[in-house]
């Protein structure tokens, strides 16, 4: 293996099936504890079923997902969180009847319990203070979001996945949201970030994987690779 | 002749408490789950049992027996949703039905293997012999007041725990979108199993109450489950405070109906099912 | 599948043909009572097949089709022995008037979703029961018996009116069959299946998943209509507990038609046989075997939801007997 200290998470040779089609295939990749991994690829390259398998909700899985070292096999989704993955899904899935703060105290319930509480949260989202009491269905699209990083986040990963967190919103509010990432970079939280817009990911990213019909095409650091590279293995030849 | 048919109203009304108490735990477990217990009814009745057996073989008080069964009732709930129902859930609604279906023939039948076809009821007492004078003129059973009061706590302390706790919101939550509830490591299966289980609580409730109101026998089962469910769909999916409204209308309706002829009672129930159904589809108090 | 497959396929297709043919001759060479029990049997089973093609594939659950059964009985008696129709006339109008009350109770009930849709059935149901058992040109709460004069138009002996009585039996089930093996077979049939997979994408490709609904449903109010007319005369007798049974006419056919395999045209006739099987046995056990009955069917919703259908499928023949797939194989009857 290239890497000498083990990673906190590594996913090695997964494979993910949907009855006979496979849509992830024999994945290797890995994350350090405090960095920012990107995950690019096209609609359908595989990228929300990794972070699904990650997480323990996929049913049919080959190979290995190894967190801190403990093999991640058969176990629930619920006992994953609380051992510190975190995902924030794609297309936000709020709980559209309850409140911002209800929602949000569900992210802290089923997690970890550690130093990042309301206060953390108000202090990143100061609009979300405000609408504490509102439903969550009633947000724009951007607080939406907003609302799911909290919702992570309160449940102290040392890993939050990140599913698409652009989709849908306006360049602005990405701008917002990305602002953001540095912040919780900075209080120790490994991220993966799954997109299908490159630039903004990348700009961000430590390391990108590149995925294509569920396969790794490429693997590196962004700045030392080029945007052409980037492109042909996002698209495939 | 006035007199007498404010008489009726109130015992319709009080009728509706007892209504009320069949449905709770239905609308409780319908709106989370969206799905009807076909064997609601059937637990009830076994309830029912379970309490005579209680009151008459080992001699308990009825009031004991019904909060001795009350986490009885709750643990048989979880069990049957986080080892049988769970299984079926979320999958096409025809295997719930038929599941739940299965179980109510199975309970039925039992029921006649183990106690015969006899009707029973269980000894209530002073409770149910004495009456009160709710307003000058109008005397009205204590124990149907009681029940009825029994209802608006069950009622509103369902609607409190739906709303303003922990238990409840993870509950809400999981009605909103089962699926994102697992995505984010709130297992929805548990959430569900705990549903039941409440749900069931109030089973041992309603059968606390109907087993010294009435006669019942081991195939009792599917009228309360109607009535629980003409209940449910007249207050509106999900709304308990409508489950309240729900029974009182049936109950009302069905006393009036009663006057006509005392057979009319169950039919005239039925037929302002049908009528609210054809006027308000969505119930008279529809949150959904 | 392998040569010794599609032997065993073949002879069964064969013997089924077979089995068809003899009884359609039974009345020559059966007993009086054995003609009882299959006229009997093929009531149960026209009743299986037409729960199966609603809730097996056109995805409506219904647990009140008994009430269609009992309007059919109440029908039949009232057109034959109330107003002096021709007996034999009077059963197809039996299914008629099903039909008619079919109408609005469906502009009502669909209005319902899922089990809720279900459960209004059955409360329709009730609804129809008790009404009968209000009138008293029908015998009110205890019913009334066929007139003798009604039950010689089908035989002036008691074998002859048995015999009559099983082959219109006999002809109801093979029309059942025979329809509903042609409406699968049928672009609605397709439909109803794609359907049934999956609503969303049916709805999207053009199948118009409402109205094949109501045609559905009002496609077999009648026939269940006519079957409570056949019933009729096997029971000799119209009542409202009778007639309008929840437990014989929608109960047990739905734990026949679970056990044999929902959704597939096998399995009501599997279902039927199975359980005829077992009423011979268990006879006398008498509420045991209702449990036995409602375990074994939520074991099969457990194991394999295609019933026994769907053992026979994963162990010995990986093939439909009868089939309706349009590959241009030599599986095709």
């Amino acid at each position: 293996m290239a890497r000498t200290n083990a990673a906190l998470l590594q996913v090695e040779g997964l494979s993910v099936f949907y009855g006979d089609f496979k849509a992830v295939d024999g994945v290797e990749l890995s994350v350090d504890a405090g960095e920012i991994v990107s995950i690019i690829g096209a609609n359908g390259a595989g990228k929300s079923t990794l972070l699904k398998a990650i997480i323990g909700q996929s049913n049919r899985v080959e190979g290995r997902v190894r967190f801190d070292g403990a093999d991640l096999a058969g176990r629930s989704t619920a006992d994953i969180v609380a051992r510190g993955i975190a995902l924030v899904p794609e297309g936000r899935r709020l709980f559209a009847s309850l409140s911002v703060e209800e929602n949000l105290r569900l992210g802290w319930a089923v997690g970890r319990k550690g130093a990042i509480g309301f206060d953390e949260v108000w202090r990143l989202f100061p609009i979300l203070e405000e609408r504490r009491r509102q439903k969550a269905g009633l947000l724009s699209g951007g607080e939406q979001q907003m609302v799911a990083l909290g919702r992570g986040l309160l449940a102290n990963p040392r890993i939050l996945l990140c599913d698409e967190i652009s989709l849908g919103l306006a360049p602005i509010v990405i701008n917002d949201l990305y602002a953001i990432i540095p912040t919780i970079k900075a209080s120790g939280i490994a991220m993966v970030i799954v997109e299908q817009d490159t630039t903004r990911s990348l700009a961000v990213a430590d390391r990108f994987y590149c995925l294509l019909e569920g396969r790794v095409t490429l693997a590196g650091i962004p700045a030392d690779t080029s945007r052409d590279a980037v492109m042909k293995h996002y698209f495939g030849e | 002749m006035v007199g007498a048919l404010i008489n009726q109203l109130v015992q319709g009304v009080l009728l509706g408490g007892l209504y009320t108490l069949f449905a709770a735990g239905l609308s409780f477990s319908a709106g989370v789950m969206r799905f009807v217990n076909i064997a609601h009814g059937d637990f009830i009745v076994l309830a029912c049992f379970a309490l005579l057996t209680m009151t008459t073989t080992l001699g308990l008080h009825p009031v004991v027996a019904m909060v001795l069964l009350l986490p009885v009732a709750f643990a048989v709930g979880f069990t049957l949703q986080r080892f049988l129902l769970q299984r079926v859930v979320g999958e096409k609604i025809l295997l719930v039905i038929l599941v739940t279906f299965g179980l109510s023939i199975i309970i039925q039948n039992g029921l006649l293997e183990v106690y015969g076809a006899d009707t029973h009821k269980v000894a209530g007492g002073w409770m149910e012999t004495s009456t009160i004078a709710l307003v000058p003129g109008v005397n009205v059973g204590l124990f149907s007041v009681l029940t009825f009061i029994a209802a608006v706590i069950v009622v509103g302390s369902l609607d409190l725990l739906l709303y303003r706790s922990g238990i409840g919101s993870k509950i809400r939550a999981v009605s909103d979108d089962v699926a994102a509830a697992d995505l984010i490591g709130l297992s929805s299966a548990w959430v569900y199993a705990m549903a039941m289980g409440i749900s069931f609580v109030t089973i041992g409730v309603a059968a606390g109450f109907m087993s010294i109101w009435s006669n019942f026998d081991p195939s009792a089962g599917p009228t309360h489950l109607l009535i629980a469910f003409e209940v449910i769909v007249l207050g509106g999916l999900g709304s308990m405070w409508g489950s309240l409204a729900g029974g009182v209308v049936l109950g009302v309706a069905q006393t009036i109906g009663a006057q006509f002829d005392v057979a009319w009672q169950i039919m005239a129930g039925h037929i302002v099912f049908l009528a609210v159904l054809v006027v308000r589809p969505n119930g008279l108090f529809p949150k959904h | 599948m392998t040569r010794e497959q599609r032997m065993l396929l073949n002879t069964l297709r064969l013997a089924l043909a077979a089995v068809a043919i003899g009884l359609a001759a039974g009345p020559f060479f059966l007993a009086d009572t054995q003609l009882g029990v299959l006229a009997d049997f093929f009531s149960m089973l026209v009743l299986a097949i037409m729960w199966n093609l609603l809730a097996g594939y056109a995805d409506i659950v219904t647990i009140g089709q008994h009430a269609f059964v009992g309007v059919g009985a109440y029908a039949f008696y009232a057109f034959a022995a109330l107003a002096g129709v021709d007996p034999y006339l009077s059963i197809p109008l039996a299914g008629v008037v099903a039909l008619i009350v079919a109408l609005p109770a469906m502009a009502l009930l669909f209005r319902l979703r899922t089990v809720y849709f279900s459960i209004g059935t059955w409360v329709v149901a009730e609804v129809l029961m008790l009404g009968a058992g209000k009138i008293e040109a029908f015998g009110g709460g205890t019913g009334i018996s066929v007139p003798i004069e009604i039950l010689r138009a089908f035989g002036l002996t008691r074998s002859g009116r048995l015999a009559t009585t099983y082959w219109l039996g006999f002809a109801l089930a093979m029309f059942a069959l025979g329809s509903t093996y042609l409406l699968l077979r049928s672009r609605f049939g397709v439909g109803l299946m794609a359907m049934r997979d999956n609503e969303e994408s049916a709805a999207s490709v053009g199948v118009n998943v409402t109205r094949a609904r109501i045609l559905c449903f009002l496609g077999v109010a009648p026939v269940l209509g006519i079957t409570g007319a056949l019933i009729t005369l096997q029971k000799l007798r119209v009542a409202p507990q009778a007639s309008f049974s929840i437990v014989d006419w929608s109960v047990l056919i739905t734990f026949i038609v679970v056990i044999g395999g929902i959704g597939t045209i096998e399995g009501p006739i599997l279902g039927t046989i199975f359980f005829f099987v077992l009423r011979e046995y268990l006879s006398d056990l008498g509420t045991w075997h209702l449990i036995l009955l409602g375990v074994s069917s939520i074991a099969i919703i457990m194991i394999d939801r295609r019933g026994i259908c769907g053992l026979i499928r994963r162990f010995a023949l990986p093939a439909d007997l009868i089939s309706i797939a349009h590959r241009s194989s030599s599986q095709n009857l």
